[in-house]
């Protein structure tokens, strides 16, 4: 058991925002993966995906998935982020109002996925962009 | 609490999933920041909320919550009362605020989210 799912997120789409995440529960519920697992990598993966909406140029979505670990990737085309230490900070967040009455852009979003994932790695550079790689082992 | 008994007690109206009426919660968490709701919100805990829009259901469908009450008398556009039918998500509205909902599901036995 090994493939990969790519799904693009546009900037700005919060129409469709989410619907990635949900295929992507869908998917591991169909594989049969534990809910409690399924909860943690879907809740990573809407935070990433509204991130992707929210902040940057585009981007994607992929998820691996293999025997004994699940990879989550969410990379965008820029524009990157200046202070990763500030924007990793709980509470920090540059999103506007439209994106606050919404309920997001409230600076939980990249704390939720550290809260989530197993293991998190965030690279970012400007004008390039921001990948974001989350492991979740399969028990 | 059956859902049932929850809408009794805010006099909401029912607007989708009809036939969840007697499933059980075991908490309740009024928020309007959905990051909070994702991170702190209980596993099939009802959701009290006064935004009304897609992300609010996505928010609820991703964090295994099967069921909203909008307050303030907020009710969903059609499109989104749709998509709670496809996800089997059951949605009420009340004329209560967020405060007075809370304190009366409280008051009734119903518990909060545990931060912990």
């Amino acid at each position: 058991m090994s493939y990969e799912l790519v799904f693009d997120v546009k900037r700005g789409d919060f129409d469709k925002a989410g619907e990635a995440s949900r295929k992507i529960k869908h998917t591991l519920q169909q594989l049969g993966v534990s809910n409690r697992i399924i909860r943690k990598i879907s809740i990573a993966g809407y935070e990433g995906e509204m991130n992707l909406a929210i902040h940057s140029l585009g981007g994607k979505i992929i998820l691996a998935v293999g025997e004994k670990k699940l990879t989550l990737t969410i990379e965008d085309v820029g524009p990157g982020i200046p202070d990763i230490k500030l924007a990793m900070t709980e509470g920090f967040s540059t999103a506007g109002d439209e994106v606050r009455s919404m309920g997001f852009g409230a600076g939980m979003g990249l704390t939720n996925m550290v809260k989530n994932a197993d293991a998190f790695e965030i690279t970012s550079e400007i004008n390039e962009g921001t990948k974001i790689v989350m492991n979740f082992f399969i028990q | 609490m059956k859902l049932s008994q929850v809408r009794e007690l805010l006099n909401a109206v029912v607007l989708t999933g009809e036939n969840h009426l007697d499933d059980e919660v075991f908490a309740g968490f009024g928020c309007d920041l959905m990051s909070d709701v994702l991170c702190y919100a209980k596993e099939g805990a009802v959701l009290l909320t006064g935004l009304s829009n897609k992300q609010v259901l996505n928010t609820a469908e991703i964090a295994n919550m099967n069921s909203i009450v909008f307050v303030r008398n907020k009710v969903p556009n059609n499109e989104i009362l749709e998509l709670a039918r496809e996800m089997d998500i059951l949605m009420m509205t009340t004329k209560l605020i967020l405060f007075e909902s809370c304190g009366i599901l409280y008051k009734y036995g119903l518990k909060g989210a545990n931060l912990s």
